[in-house]
């Protein structure tokens, strides 16, 4: 067993494999990209395929290959289950399947394991009943976890070669212009997708929005696109995106957004020309109301804001308080029409966003980023993506990445969740080393990390309570007691890579 | 409720509250952080709990052993409890135990506090 | 004053976390007749075993002639600071509980006297019995007006806005509660999603000269406590008149001037209530004294 520099073990033969987490920018060196095959169009030739069998018929798909998704439909998503079934019922086997990342709506793929479809997956995360299964222990080969930034990575540097990417695109031309701004399945940016069209051997469009050539609005382009395939729905509205994204009510919830706005404000960053990222977790669209207010009280403009956007960051940027929005993910429908129609949202594919190994992503820019927890640890370690029982139920998301690029990355969490404390000796897994955190904010107060002394310095005279993190775990245990530690078996079941390629952690079956 | 033909007595005033279970009875409810206990009288010297909970890896023993503690505090035997628990803490376990003990027999919310401040002091 | 249901595991663990002056745990109104047993004992256990740190604890209980008794040996038992009597009519009411909680602080071996009353006047009756109730028990630390009963019983119902509806009611209470040297809080605003009508409420109450307001929603606590801080002219003004007053004692003098101005004891007993508000609002620490 390998110990990496956090002390974190990892199985040697993946040590050896994938090389031990030691830092967070030492591996980020000059390398040559990937290169991937093309198969030119002589005109005249038709794109537009009638159905999913005919493409992977087409496309040659056969055991052992690597196929890809995006997830900007999330727990709408109709395609990736539907190109698996036809590849199940086509009697493919021993499939790696790469999507950006997986949701409930996904379950099927419990069966397509256990008949030996799919034999490899990587993604950003696993939710409920698949991560439970596979934390059981139902794969051979354990699943790699990647950042986003970690996924456009190992796409550039050919860690993953992606054979086939099946990409739905709500709005599509015959000859493969696409984007995602209109048609029943809109979604918004395709920052994801735009890594698996520009790196994949062969790419499929499937849409359900076939649109007269030539399709203006150009997110993916035809130079890109082997194949358009129309179905009749590539997914469900109501699992896409919401309306608006709700302002939480929560009391807990915004007593955190409020502490988290107070530091961004009392930091050194809050200065015109200033960039942020919110996310889109509970406190994260009350942070933004709240941040927005002192940005008028104190006639503070930001320069850029990043990242999954909601319809709070689109305000700001018709109250012209932030200059650009730079989005590679879209969480409601207001976030994706304003990126159809401002000159000033822009949509961004997943290495500008977040990739190390780009010739500089936007998280490099950003000043301040506000992220979430399940766990965080006396280290600063946070873990999101198992749960206090061990089981994977998470995502890696751009954690990771947008804490390492960031100046001040901010971890908004409530002190417990029911009886589960947040704060802890030990998280369960690591996701994103506490190097890169900056400061713990909960309902009762906030932790800088001991290493930021500057900040130490700035938060003084701040009117919010202020503790150790040793101090904050402490209360959460006192409240709830100390928790059993979790048995695990002996079978790894996933990987966590860091966004440089390294294994920062290894989950095993519980 | 009816309460109000039992004379006021605080409790511990000599007062020994018989707590031979009667009936079976409930307390609690399946919101977070709370915990359900069902109390069945089953005769006999046994104490069977079965828990099913949303932190049984980090909790679920010391939820068991709460429970299991203050039935022996009342002196509770041939009992069945059933918990559903959903992230309680140890005093709402406790609370919830006692209130459904005290149901089952027929002293609903006569708690002797004398006594009960005892085991936790 | 925050209300929360006796009856909620969750709520009773957070209650401590939003800056409310005190808690009311509600074992009355808020919990339903056939849970009056569970919630009891889930507010004894809270009372014991929680830290809310310098937040003053108080519960609301059942009627004496129902379940309020039992309420009483429970909740003074945990070490509850105020007991708060629901729907007060006459001064028998305050002396009735007190008796009870004399007891129970006999019983258990609290100093006797420890356990406040807060009563709550909820009724025509109550209301023009205010100055008895508040001189009823030297254990009353204020009383309070529940006004969604008081209007029921006045055969109307809430009129919110409109600030002569509660008029009489809340000078009675004021009054009473100068009279008898004890707090004065006013009724609850139901509506948590209107912080504007809200807002206008606090600032109304506090010109009548309410100590404070009783809410039911954390997110109200913000407003309250926004409302009543003293701005920092204001609070300037304080900490001189305070510094001079201290200065005359120490000195001997009679007469006391600030800028100029004869200061009198009303004016310093302001500016005192002032150095109190600011400090509760944390606006100062006792260093800037």
């Amino acid at each position: 067993m390998a110990i990496n520099k956090i002390g974190r073990e990892i199985p040697d033969a993946f040590a050896e494999q994938f090389g031990t987490y030691g830092s967070e920018f030492e591996n980020i060196k000059p390398y040559q990209a990937a290169v991937h095959a093309v198969c030119p169009r002589k005109p005249g030739e038709s794109k537009l395929l009638d159905s999913i069998h005919d493409a992977i018929v087409k496309t040659g798909i056969k055991d052992g290959m690597t196929i890809s998704f995006h997830h900007h439909f999330r727990e709408g998503d109709y395609v990736m289950n539907m190109v698996l079934d036809e590849i199940a019922r086509m009697g493919i086997k021993d499939i790696s399947i790469a999507p950006s990342s997986i949701a409930n709506v996904h379950e099927p793929l419990i069966d397509h394991i256990k008949n030996g479809v799919v034999t490899h997956i990587t993604s950003s995360g696993l939710r409920d009943k698949l991560g439970a299964a596979i934390s059981s222990g139902i794969m051979d080969e354990p699943v790699i976890i990647r950042s986003h930034g970690g996924r456009a990575r190992a796409i550039e540097r050919g860690d993953i070669h992606i054979d086939v990417a099946f990409l739905g695109a709500p709005c599509c031309d015959e000859y493969g212009n696409a984007n995602g701004f209109e048609g029943p399945s809109a979604c918004g940016s395709l920052g994801y997708a735009l890594m698996d069209a520009k790196y994949a051997d062969q790419v499929v469009l499937v849409t359900d929005n076939l649109v007269p050539y030539i399709n203006t609005k150009i997110s993916i382009p035809q130079s890109d696109v082997d194949y358009v395939v129309k179905v009749d729905a590539i997914g469900d509205p109501k699992g896409i995106a919401k309306g608006a994204t709700r302002f939480t009510k929560n009391p807990k919830e915004l007593i955190i957004a409020e502490y988290a706005a107070k530091v961004m404000m009392a930091s050194p960053y809050f200065k015109p020309g200033f960039s942020f990222q919110t996310g889109t977790g509970g406190a994260s669209l009350a942070v933004t109301r709240f941040l927005r207010e002192g940005m008028i009280e104190k006639d503070v403009k930001a320069s850029f804001a990043l990242g999954g956007i909601t319809n709070s960051m689109v305000e700001l940027l018709d109250e012209g308080l932030v200059g650009a929005i730079t989005d590679v993910q879209d969480f409601d429908t207001p976030s994706g029409a304003s990126l159809a129609r401002n000159a000033n949202h822009l949509e961004i594919n997943a290495s500008m966003y977040a990739s190390p190994l780009s010739k500089g992503a936007m998280v490099n820019r950003l000043d301040m980023v506000i992220l979430s927890a399940l766990e965080i640890d006396t280290d600063f370690n946070v873990n999101v993506i198992t749960g206090s029982d061990g089981v994977i139920r998470g995502a890696s998301g751009g954690h990771c990445d947008a804490a390492a690029g960031s100046k001040m990355a901010i971890i908004c969490a409530p002190l417990i969740r029911g009886r589960i404390p947040t704060v802890v000796d030990k998280v369960t897994t690591v996701v994103t080393p506490g190097s890169s955190i900056d400061v713990l904010v909960t309902e009762v107060g906030i932790a800088v990390n001991p290493a930021r002394t500057d900040l130490i310095e700035a938060f003084r005279g701040l009117n919010v309570p202020q503790f150790t993190i040793e101090e904050l775990r402490d209360r959460a245990y006192a409240i709830v007691g100390e928790p059993k530690p979790i048995e695990f078996g002996d079978k790894t079941v996933a990987l966590i890579e860091y966004r440089d390629g390294t294994l920062i952690d290894a989950v095993r079956n519980c | 409720m009816g309460r109000e033909e039992v004379p006021f007595l605080p409790t511990g005033i000599g007062v020994i509250r018989n707590m031979e279970l009667k009936q079976q009875a409930v307390a609690g409810t399946a919101e977070s952080s709370d915990i359900m206990i069902t109390i069945d009288p089953v005769g006999g010297d046994a104490v069977d709990i079965s828990l099913d909970s949303s932190v049984e890896k980090a909790f679920g023993d010391r939820i068991r052993e709460v429970i299991a503690e203050t039935l022996k505090n009342l002196g509770v035997t041939g009992v069945k409890v059933t918990a559903v628990d959903k992230g309680a803490l140890d005093c709402t376990v406790q609370a919830r135990t006692i209130a459904a003990v005290y149901r089952a027999a027929g002293n609903a919310g006569e708690f002797d506090w004398k006594e009960i401040d005892a085991w936790n002091a | 004053m925050m209300f929360m249901p006796g009856a909620n595991p969750a709520m009773l663990r957070d209650a401590g976390l939003y800056g409310a002056d005190s808690l009311m745990f509600d074992l009355e109104d808020a919990v339903s007749i056939a849970e009056k047993d569970t919630a009891r004992a889930l507010v004894h256990f809270a009372l014991k075993t929680f830290d809310y740190g310098d937040t003053e604890t108080i519960v609301r209980i059942n009627d004496l002639n129902t379940v309020g008794k039992l309420d009483i040996d429970a909740v003074v038992r945990a070490g509850v600071d105020v007991v708060r009597l629901p729907k007060t009519e006459t001064a028998q009411d305050v002396i009735d509980a007190d008796e009870v909680i004399t007891e129970v602080e006999k019983a258990c071996g609290r100093e006797v006297g420890s356990t406040g009353i807060f009563a709550a006047i909820e009724s025509a009756e109550g209301v023009l019995n205010a100055l008895s109730i508040a001189k009823a028990s030297p254990r009353v630390r204020g009383i309070a007006l529940g006004a969604e009963d008081y209007v029921t019983n006045l055969k109307t119902q809430r009129a919110y806005g409109d600030n002569m509806q509660l008029y009489f009611a809340r000078e009675m209470i004021l009054h009473a509660a100068r009279t008898a040297g004890v707090a004065a809080v006013d009724t609850v605003y139901s509506d948590v999603d209107n912080m504007d009508g809200f807002r206008e409420e606090v600032a109304h109450i506090k010109t009548l000269g309410f100590d404070g307001k009783s809410v039911i929603n954390p997110r109200q606590i913000p407003v309250v406590n926004e409302v009543y801080a003293p701005t920092e002219k204001e609070i300037q003004k304080a900490k001189e008149i305070v510094w001079a007053a201290r200065e005359a004692e120490e000195k001997g003098l009679g007469v006391i001037s600030v800028r100029g101005k004869m200061v009198d004891k009303p004016v310093i007993m302001r500016a005192e209530r002032t150095i109190m508000l600011a400090k509760a609002s944390g606006l100062i620490g006792e260093e800037d004294l």
